[in-house]
């Protein structure tokens, strides 16, 4: 079935008789491509990283506070003197006692069995708190290496996750629309009409505006439910040109059902073209997540991304504290470089035709 | 002509119809009863019921739907929940710093990526051509918020070349003073992709026969570029540069936003975070709008740019 897009040719001087698929030619292609083997192995690490830092292997603790706050990295080397000691008198102020003008607090009790509270449970309260860190503390003294694979972790799922589920709806409606064609198309293109007409970031914050509850899930639902068009445009396209050929016809004449010719027959054909949709996909997804957390319309308080991480690293730039800023941007331009450029690569060693 | 024009806005009706009905949709169902955000924290059956009644929400779905196509065609969308001032009101005075921005920076932004992808088109195959699409990859990859943090923390903020922000009451101090920053960083994110995306648009003409032919009778490389095939590729840039504009407006909200300046995109930012509706379905609806007209426009700019193309 999927041999159809082999030319004889290509067939003819691999010594083999057996045919090739159209994946194991591809593969065969982006293998001898060495920019495109590299980003891939980029993507593949991020994704390893992805997956233990999710079971709880690497930055399970990215939460405690193991250095000072804003602890420089280690090749900087530890705050001055002076600043120590400006922090150290700026908390010594902190216990000096408060002035209640005779008046008795009336939270005196309830503070005071908080603190005896406090002191029995906070066994943490005794680890001494790092002066540096690898790669520098935040606000909170938390690790930035660990906070980063964190904050990769949640941008990265954002991005795969929504990029899935985008393809999905927007083959299924690309299918249904150039398969059937008739009325069902044209219902289908005059919603597409409408989402096109309406900027792509401009739907994203109308959307973010009326789902008031913030959380990864609504986050998934805006961008997969906004982002379909394109790859709808191009899978219906493709079953438009597909819907005539003879192996559709001979299916037809043997007698398969419309689904069976949709997604068993059909499908295979075509579904390079939302593989590469799908990879342009995360990789926008990826930077539209950033840009929502950054504003605040994104991931929740307590949750960290490459957008909340940068939003933070706004304020502490002018502070000095450039490294949170640094970690998370450099993060993110890595990948997304790895995977556009992989996605090019794809792109060419599925289809041959665009290159020439 | 004028034929052409009229069909093509009778066939933005079922268009714009379809976009009134999605907004509607997601802001009078998905979105929940405004009464309730409007009566605040402190509210009572009465005040709700009569906000209702102000609103319009106590009618039925269609009755409501009219009101909002009413309001759409007569530009009345009543007043913004939280500042009290009139939406119609606040979409023209937000219009103008929006285009300040918007104009010098999409006439620069076209002229140095097509400049650049003629050059870069040429040299295709060899290391320049390799070294700038890399450097263009790259280029795309660094979020935008991280070219705008750096970019006002160093030219502004440390070596005060330019304004940190803010925005004046005439036009001259506003482009030449305040804007500077904003577009040379806006520049810079939005040239990367043009380059990418204009380069292929010439390379499918520069093998082109008419090319061949026009140096065969001794036409200098120079005029060859500059004048044939860059008329023959500007139909798909001006499709891009077309299509681009009204999305331009909102997603310069990001930049508005660091910079203070008071245009469209800001204020939408704004009106999400205040839950300010009307805003933002007034914005939505005519940003839809301007985006339909821009597409008529984009085709009657082709026959206008391509003798060979015929409006039917």
């Amino acid at each position: 079935m999927s041999t159809l897009s082999t030319t004889p040719a290509s067939l003819a001087h691999t010594a083999s008789v057996r045919s090739h698929s159209l994946w194991a030619l591809a593969w065969r292609r982006l293998r001898a491509d060495r920019v495109a083997m590299l980003s891939l192995a980029v993507v593949v690490a991020f994704l390893i990283m992805l997956l233990l830092s999710a079971t709880g292997v690497i930055a399970k603790h990215w939460n405690d506070d193991v250095g000072v706050n804003y602890a420089p990295p280690t090749l900087i080397g530890p705050d001055t003197e002076d600043d120590v000691a400006a922090s150290q008198a700026a908390a010594a102020k902190d216990t000096t006692p408060i002035d209640y003008y005779g008046v008795t607090d009336p939270l005196a009790a309830d503070m005071t069995a908080i603190h005896t509270e406090l002191a029995k449970s906070s066994v943490e309260k005794t680890r001494v708190r790092q002066t540096t860190l690898p790669f520098g503390a935040d606000k909170w003294g938390r690790d930035i290496i660990q906070k980063t694979i964190k904050g990769s972790e949640t941008s990265i799922t954002v991005g795969l996750v929504a990029a899935l589920l985008s393809v999905i709806l927007g083959t299924l409606l690309g299918a249904v629309s150039g398969y059937f064609g008739g009325w069902i198309d044209d219902a289908l293109n005059w919603f597409y009409s409408i989402f096109t007409s309406i900027p792509y970031l401009l739907l994203i914050l109308a959307v973010a505006a009326v789902l008031q509850q913030k959380g990864i899930l609504s986050i998934v639902l805006i961008l997969s439910l906004t982002g379909w068009t394109g790859t709808y445009r191009l899978i219906r396209a493709e079953y438009m040109k597909h819907k005539a050929r003879e192996y559709v016809l001979a299916a037809d004449a043997i007698g398969a059902s419309h689904m069976r010719k949709m997604f068993v027959h059909i499908f295979p054909n075509v579904s390079h073209v939302a593989l590469v949709q799908m990879s342009l996909m995360v990789v926008n997804f990826i930077k539209s997540e950033v840009i929502l957390s950054f504003l605040g319309f994104g991931v929740p308080i307590g949750v960290v991304s490459w957008g909340s991480m940068l939003n933070e690293a706004k304020n502490e730039l002018i502070l000095g504290h450039w490294w949170q800023m640094m970690a998370a941007s450099v993060a993110m331009a890595v990948l997304v470089t790895a995977f556009s450029l992989f996605t090019d690569a794809l792109r060419d060693a599925l289809d041959p035709k665009l290159k020439s | 002509m004028t034929v052409y024009i009229l069909r093509r806005l009778w066939q933005m009706i079922p268009t714009m119809l379809g976009v009134i009905i999605l907004i509607f949709f997601l802001f009078n169902w998905v979105g929940g009863d405004p009464a309730y955000i409007l009566a605040g924290k402190i509210s009572s059956p009465e005040i709700i019921a009569n906000i209702r009644r102000q609103l319009g929400t106590d009618q039925p779905y269609y009755v409501q739907l009219w009101i909002f196509i009413k309001q759409v065609i007569t530009f009345n969308f009543g007043v913004s929940w939280s500042t009290g001032e009139s939406v119609a009101q606040v979409i023209l005075t937000r219009i103008g710093p929006s285009l300040t921005i918007l104009i010098p920076l999409t006439i620069l932004q076209t002229l140095i990526s097509v400049a650049l992808a003629l050059v870069v088109a040429v040299k295709r195959g060899t290391l320049t051509d390799r070294v700038v699409m890399i450097a263009c990859t790259v280029g795309m990859s660094i979020s935008i918020l991280v070219y705008i943090i750096l970019f006002q923390y160093w030219f502004a903020y440390k070596w005060s070349i330019f304004p940190v922000q803010g925005w004046g009451d005439n036009l001259g101090i506003n482009l030449f003073h305040y804007s500077l920053l904003p577009i040379l960083i806006m520049l810079v994110v939005s040239i990367a992709p043009c380059l990418r995306l204009y380069r292929t648009f010439i390379l499918d003409e520069i093998h082109q026969d008419y090319v061949r032919t026009a140096r065969a009778k001794g036409v200098g490389e120079q005029r060859i570029l500059w004048v044939h095939v860059l008329r023959n590729a500007a139909i798909p840039i001006i499709t891009d540069v077309m299509s681009n504009l009204p999305t331009l407006l909102v997603s310069a909200f990001l930049i508005e936003n660091f910079f203070g300046i008071p245009g469209i995109g800001r204020e939408v930012i704004l009106a999400v975070e205040r839950s300010d509706f009307p805003v933002i379905k007034a914005v939505t609806v005519y940003v839809a709008f301007a985006t339909m007209i821009f597409n008529l426009l984009t085709d009657l700019l082709y026959s206008a740019v391509d003798p060979r193309v015929q409006l039917k």
